[in-house]
């Protein structure tokens, strides 16, 4: 494979050796330098899945079904399939993820390690509650399965535990049914943030998956204005449109970054005045779940520099004036991103100590790589988002200071005792100092 | 259109045989699987048997392919577990260190053994078979674009695969009759165990999955020859078109 790098190309590092795991009975060689850190398939944001000092241990060949229960929809597989080889198999089968990201080139190892989290989190929780059992695997040759009603903790400090406790080889999964591959779907136009407020709290209930998204370029007035996106799994259908998919691919790195503030500005101003149908329509699962998959690659357009996800979640009581003002903050800088994603996190306690998702509200942005001027930026809505009492997402996030980390994530004291010895991460290193 | 329900994979543990039988039993087919590692082996059939459907069998066993003496009973025991062959897909191979194989005659005759003679004796027995049962049938085999032409960098591996793709012409030619399908597969570079090591970024590699579709679909097809992604059949035209004089000259 080309070098192993993260979604965002932030940052640069280069390890010293790479492993490939071809199937879930191989052992960790002795031989390779350590520290550990175990590479998914490289779509996080982020450096939890690099290392500039040691080994990576790349999961991608480790892509085997192991059981599947087709009566109770329970799925065990390697912990290296992504969530396109399994939609692929379960789809057909009417099963689907319960909780799903935004990209289906995730794995299931990276998915439970960040304890991801989709649409549907009001509804269904994160990735974690869905997870009936791991087995995971200790540089030291041991190797336990791992359940939510364990006695000891390790299950509570793998999932969303950033592949610090050791190896994930294999997950056993809870499925959800559908009817057939379709959604339903409802979109609204909201003018401002106080109507997006309104719009979430009657239509949360109603629709499992919801979402908005913002155009963060606007000021004043329009500050705030966006597209709501309800949707649920389709029900029977006597009659379904036929799906095609177009994908498209990014085949080199521009020369310079093409996302610039025209750019920015034409596709939020598109964006925000794209037709909606609020009485809902079917849209196949493909381009509702990953609409940025169609484009191959497409982190290539921000070209060799990169960029910054941002994701943060403010709790409730402060969500509203916390959202307001990082928006305004984005606007007044002008380096807006190319969507802002906005959405309510449901009650839901997540299960892991390190897991992001929490009551209250999440944005999440990304933004070329500017150098200073983009990091000073951050360190702004850093400042907010602590503020108000929020946290950063670690799997979108290549720059946080340590004490922002620890902020965020008070067990990470508790985790600590189940790291792996021989495990660490080059966002660990930079979070743990 | 051949039919591909029951299908021997000699190599089935290799990456790019893996997703081909993945792609077979998505299709409903009947597979035996031999590869040299039991341990891979099992979790790869285990595997296809989630995939498959109730009625569908999944079978195989564990073989050194090099033990030659084997092949009759392995084939046997392929054609007892299905009930009969419609194809067989010989997807074993190795690539030499080649370097190695220049010092020591000894290792080069070892991966001419595995990547041309194993494969040999596997055909000239399927082949007798296949014309003797007057069903038709298809013979498929990864062979390689290293085969069209000798290099410095890997002719041994080279000299096997195109070995072995010129026995198949002539299987090819002597079974036109009988209606077998003699498919020789020649696959670029692409991205699995074997080139471990190899820089795989540029739009010359390509993933097992890619190549698997393809095998399949030449299997279905009865083609005679296919490259694999399909840029290489002119790649490979024009590397065969340089003139000698020239080619001996080249750092390839
Ligand atoms: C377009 C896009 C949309 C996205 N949308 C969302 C979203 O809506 N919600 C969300 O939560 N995230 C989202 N993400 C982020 C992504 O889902 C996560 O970063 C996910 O963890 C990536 O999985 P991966 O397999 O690529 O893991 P990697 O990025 O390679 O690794 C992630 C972490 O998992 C660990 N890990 C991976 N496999 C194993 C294993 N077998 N054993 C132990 N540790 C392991 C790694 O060490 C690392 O710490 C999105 C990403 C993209 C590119
Ligand atoms: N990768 C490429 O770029 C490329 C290009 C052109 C052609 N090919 C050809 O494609 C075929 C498949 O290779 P691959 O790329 O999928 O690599 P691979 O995953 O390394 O597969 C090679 C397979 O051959 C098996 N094998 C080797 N010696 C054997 C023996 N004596 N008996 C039984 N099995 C033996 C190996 O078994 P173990 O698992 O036990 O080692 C392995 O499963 C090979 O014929 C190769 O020459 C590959």
């Amino acid at each position: 494979m080309s070098k192993p790098c993260s979604w965002n190309r932030i940052p640069d590092v280069t390890p010293k050796a790479a492993y490939h795991l071809m199937h879930r009975l191989d052992p960790i060689p002795e031989e390779l330098p350590r520290p550990l850190t175990v590479y998914g398939n490289g779509r996080s944001y982020s450096d939890v899945g690099l290392t500039k000092e040691g080994s990576l241990l790349l999961t991608r060949d480790m892509n085997r079904l192991i059981e599947f229960d087709g009566y109770q929809g329970i799925i065990r597989c390697d912990a290296g399939i992504t969530l396109a080889q399994l939609l692929e198999f379960i789809v057909p089968k009417g099963w689907f993820l319960p909780v799903t990201p935004g990209t289906r080139f995730a794995t299931v190892g990276g998915c439970l390690a960040n304890d991801v989290h989709g649409k549907n989190h009001h509804a269904l929780g994160s990735f974690g509650h869905h997870v009936r059992a791991f087995e995971l695997c200790r540089s030291d040759g041991s190797h336990r399965v791992c359940r939510p009603d364990d006695q000891e903790p390790w299950f509570a400090a793998t999932i969303g535990g950033l592949g610090l406790t050791g190896l994930i080889r294999w997950v056993e999964l809870q499925l959800i049914s559908i009817e057939n591959p379709w959604m339903w779907v409802a979109s609204h136009r909201f003018d401002d943030l106080e109507a997006f407020w309104a719009m979430n709290a009657s239509l949360e209930s109603d629709w499992p998956y919801t979402v908005a998204w913002i155009d963060c370029l606007a000021k004043g007035q329009a500050q705030g204005r966006g597209i709501y996106l309800a949707g649920r799994h389709a029900g029977p259908q006597s009659d379904l449109p036929r799906y095609r998919s177009r994908n498209w691919e990014m085949p080199f790195d521009p020369p310079l970054s093409l996302v610039n503030s025209l750019s920015l500005k034409a596709f939020n101003q598109l964006y925000y005045k794209q037709k909606v149908c609020p009485s809902g329509k079917l849209v196949h699962h493909a381009p509702y779940f990953y609409p940025l998959d169609a484009i191959g690659q497409w982190n290539r357009i921000y070209g060799k520099k990169g960029f910054y996800q941002y994701q943060c979640v403010i709790p409730p009581h402060n969500a509203q004036a916390a959202t307001s003002e990082l928006l305004s903050t984005i606007a007044k800088r002008k380096q807006g991103s190319f969507l802002a994603v906005l959405k309510t996190f449901g009650e839901k306690p997540s299960l892991g100590l390190l897991s992001f998702p929490r009551p209250g509200t999440t944005l999440a942005l990304d933004f070329p790589n500017k150098g200073q001027a983009t990091l000073d930026l951050l360190a702004d809505l850093d400042a907010i988002v602590l503020d108000a009492g929020g946290a950063l997402y670690p799997a979108k996030d290549a720059r946080m200071p340590a004490a922002m980390f620890r902020a965020s994530f008070s067990d990470w004291e508790a985790f600590t005792p189940f790291i792996d010895p021989a495990f660490s991460s080059h966002f660990w290193q930079r979070v743990s100092l | 259109m051949n039919t591909l329900n029951r299908v021997l994979i000699l190599g089935a543990t290799s990456a790019i045989a893996e997703q081909t039988a993945r792609l077979l039993v998505a299709q409903g087919a009947h597979v035996y699987c031999v590869g040299r590692n039991p341990e891979k082996l099992q979790l790869m059939m285990d595997d296809l048997k989630v995939r498959a459907g109730s009625g569908q069998s999944i079978d195989g066993q564990a073989a050194d392919l090099n033990e030659m003496d084997r092949h009759e009973s392995l084939i046997e025991a392929a054609q007892t577990a299905l009930g009969n062959l419609d194809a067989v897909l010989i997807a074993h191979g190795t690539l030499p260190d080649q370097k190695a194989c220049e010092k020591e005659a000894e290792q080069a005759l070892k991966e001419i053994q595995i990547n041309a003679l194993s494969v040999i004796s596997l055909l000239t027995l399927l082949a007798n078979q296949f014309e003797a049962r007057q069903q038709g049938g298809v013979l498929a085999v990864i062979s390689s674009v290293a085969g069209d032409r000798g290099r410095q960098s890997n002719y041994v591996y080279g000299a096997a695969k195109g070995m072995v793709s010129l026995f198949m012409q002539g299987l090819r030619n002597r079974l036109s009759r009988s209606k077998i399908s003699v498919v020789t597969i020649k696959p670029g570079f692409v991205d699995t165990p074997m080139t471990d090591g190899f820089e795989k970024s540029g739009p010359l590699w390509a993933k097992p999955e890619v190549i698997a579709k393809g095998i399949v679909l030449a299997m279905q097809k009865g083609k005679d020859e296919v490259y694999l992604p399909g840029f290489w059949w002119g790649i490979m035209l024009i590397i065969r078109h340089i003139p000698e004089r020239l080619f001996k000259r080249l750092s390839l």
